[in-house]
């Protein structure tokens, strides 16, 4: 079992032409995906070559739905594109749309987030690594061989930092049930909170790791929703102890703004709420270990 | 990116937000040349981009030229919480009976823009929110709709405005909304907005915080960027396209991605040492990109010993070490780096770094615990 995709998802791509999006639909497809489509407008038709021949590509998303039932998204289109192509994917009846583009503004967040959760359709980022079902799909830019299938369930704010703690976790081989990567944006689809919920109501997930980091308030209202709805254990860490206030730590969500978001306050609320919190990525893994009984 | 208050008023202005906006100056002969024109009694108030110039001495009222020149003298070159004052604005002086607090911001947890309003106007808004959040009354703005009469209503009798004042002050916040969506603001305040003993309202100061993700549409506020708060090291990492904050500490450090990068930091602090910097090179950076970045860390005398951290995945471990081999060619220095790369092509940059002076760290905790002990042996406090 796993959380929002697996190997009967059915994904389409916004955004396959351009750089990123050729180069990491080949991974998708490489890792055992089931890429159904392309979009991009005015390239319908078209034959693509390499590792994403015979993928057909398609104008709009509509098309491309009604032809091949696709039901995942992964948007990869530039920055001032984002918000319409993710309205585009929700219009069409995708039901989980991954956003994985950097640099959006906010104001088109809160417009398109609150637009397309009304609706109850997932969606995943913006500014995010996507998410892998190891041995199922891999819908974003997580590597794929640093994964493999097994009991945990890992939620990050981050991209590079996740792939540390599942490249450390695979290495001591404890798998993953999924990993998603909810991304660095203040203003996201999908939180911590609704990714807890899943990974709780998901059989196959025995243990859930959870990768804060400063700026906001997620990391608090994680930790109160885990103390009253989740029973499995959750070992956390969070990022950004040596953070200055005031300075955008590369994320445009990673502030400490008004004395709000430190990393201190964070940790707090988590242990408060009995979860586990590693003092270094490396620990994390080894705390994991433990409580596996590995 | 934040504005300057005088920035932020012109921009109520353009928006039909009363405001009595004066002039800046550079100098103090600007001062009293403005002052000359305004009328004074005037105010002289430290042009910086942080809160608190009140106290710091910045914001002081003149009552001739000659005076406003003199405040000037002592106000420029102000430090007021590292920002050092290099502009002034002198603005005409008001009787003010009332000063409330309005302000717009993006609630991140709620996804939705948030209107706050207090009575409580000229304080630290977040003290009041410490002390007295009943003082503060909030609505949220469902963008479906935007902002609605009833909201504007519950802001005004929330706050205890007298009714003569709803008409003025409902136009004021729509305004303010307005200002809001159009700049693509995640901040918008008007702290304090008030009331003068003759019954004007008027936006006094205002603080506007631009996304800077949106600055591809927001064109002339895009062009008037002030990044005079930069150090040199910031500005030329930005110019190379690096995310890179400057710190106290002696290990520079760089990494591929923002947590990693913050992680790293800890990881250092946690053993022990400080760090110099936060760098992200970003996803898939080339070689050159990896020169530039150390040379910008090597730029600073303080630092000791340097950590990079990589973890491939779109970013190369072989195009990582390649910049590496190149800054190591082209910058004289004998500061020691500790070098663990791991993930995609680490296997060929071990290959391309064999022959380079590294120290290396299988673990990320390993590698920044050599890395605090090479600095320590080389005299960081």
């Amino acid at each position: 079992m796993s959380i929002y995709v697996d190997a009967s998802s059915r994904v389409l791509v916004q955004g396959i032409t351009g750089r990123e999006g050729a180069f990491h639909t080949g991974h998708m497809v490489k890792s055992g995906t089931n890429v159904v489509a392309g979009v991009t407008p005015g390239k319908g038709g078209q034959a693509l070559e390499g590792d994403l021949a015979g993928v057909p590509m398609f104008n709009t998303v509509r098309d491309a739905v009604k032809a091949t039932g696709a039901d995942v998204s992964c948007i990869f289109v530039p920055a001032k594109f984002a918000a319409d192509a993710v309205l585009e994917a929700a219009d069409a009846g995708i039901a989980v749309i991954v956003t994985i583009t950097e640099g959006v503004p906010v104001h088109d967040m809160i417009r398109v987030t609150n637009s397309v959760r009304s609706r109850g359709i997932t969606m995943i980022g913006p500014n995010c690594p996507g998410m892998i079902t190891p041995g199922g799909a891999k819908v974003g830019i997580i590597p794929a061989n640093i994964c493999t299938p097994g009991p945990v369930g890992v939620v990050s704010r981050s991209g590079t930092l996740t792939y540390e703690v599942l490249h450390a976790l695979t290495s001591r081989g404890i798998g993953q049930t999924t990993a998603v990567g909810i991304g660095g944006d203040p203003v996201q689809g999908t939180k911590f909170v609704d990714v807890l919920a899943r990974f709780q109501a998901d059989p196959a997930t025995e243990l859930i790791v959870m990768i804060g980091e400063i700026g906001g308030t997620d990391e608090e209202a994680a930790a109160a929703f885990v103390a009253a709805n989740v029973t499995k254990p959750v070992v956390g860490f969070i990022a950004g102890q040596t953070a200055p206030p005031g300075k955008t730590m590369g994320h445009a969500g990673a502030i400490i703004s008004g004395g709000k978001g430190t990393a201190a306050e964070k940790i707090r609320a988590l242990q408060a709420a009995g979860i586990a919190v590693a003092r270094h990525p490396d620990e994390i893994a080894e705390i994991v270990a433990g409580q596996l009984g590995r | 990116m934040d504005l300057f208050e005088y920035q932020a008023k012109r921009l109520f202005g353009a928006h039909g937000i009363p405001v009595k906006l004066g002039e800046v100056a550079r100098t103090p002969d600007e001062a009293r040349a403005a002052a000359e024109r305004i009328g004074c009694p005037v105010v002289v108030k430290a042009q910086v981009l942080t809160g608190g110039r009140g106290k710091a001495g910045g914001v002081k009222l003149a009552a001739t030229p000659d005076d406003a020149a003199e405040k000037a003298r002592t106000i420029l070159g102000l430090d007021i919480k590292g920002h050092t004052v290099k502009l002034v604005l002198v603005d005409p002086a008001v009787d003010i009976a009332t000063e409330i607090y309005v302000a717009i911001t993006l609630d991140r947890a709620a996804r939705r823009a948030l209107i706050m309003a207090s009575a409580e106007g000229g304080m630290d808004i977040e003290q009041v929110a410490v002390e007295k959040p009943e003082a503060i009354v909030r609505v949220h703005i469902d963008p479906a709709v935007g902002l609605q009469p009833y909201q504007l209503r519950q802001l005004a009798f929330g706050i205890g405005l007298p009714a003569p004042h709803h008409a003025a002050f409902a136009d004021l916040v729509t305004r303010l909304h307005n200002v809001f969506e159009a700049a693509d603001a995640t901040l918008a305040e008007v702290n304090p907005l008030i009331l003068t003993t003759a019954g004007e309202m008027l936006a006094l100061d205002g603080k506007v915080t631009v996304d800077a993700s949106a600055l591809y549409r927001q064109g002339a506020l895009a062009a008037d960027r002030y990044d005079g708060d930069l150090t040199d090291a910031e500005r030329a990492a930005r110019d190379a396209g690096l995310n890179y904050v400057d710190l106290d500490g002696s290990i520079g450090c760089l990494v591929n991605g923002a947590g990693l990068a913050m992680a790293s930091m800890d990881v250092i602090k946690l053993f022990g040492g400080e760090p110099a910097n936060f760098l992200d090179i970003g996803g898939g950076a080339q070689a050159d990109k990896v020169e530039k970045a150390l040379r910008i860390i090597l730029a600073d005398a303080r630092v000791k010993a340097v950590l990079i951290n990589i973890f491939g995945g779109i970013t190369r471990g072989d195009e990582v070490a390649r910049g590496i081999v190149a800054a190591l060619g082209n910058i004289a220095t004998d500061v020691p780096f500790v070098v663990r790369i791991v993930g995609t092509n680490a296997e060929a940059a071990q290959t391309i770094l064999a022959d380079a002076k590294l120290h290396s760290g299988a673990t990320l905790a390993e590698a920044a615990q050599k890395a605090v002990q090479l600095a320590a042996e080389r005299g960081a406090a």
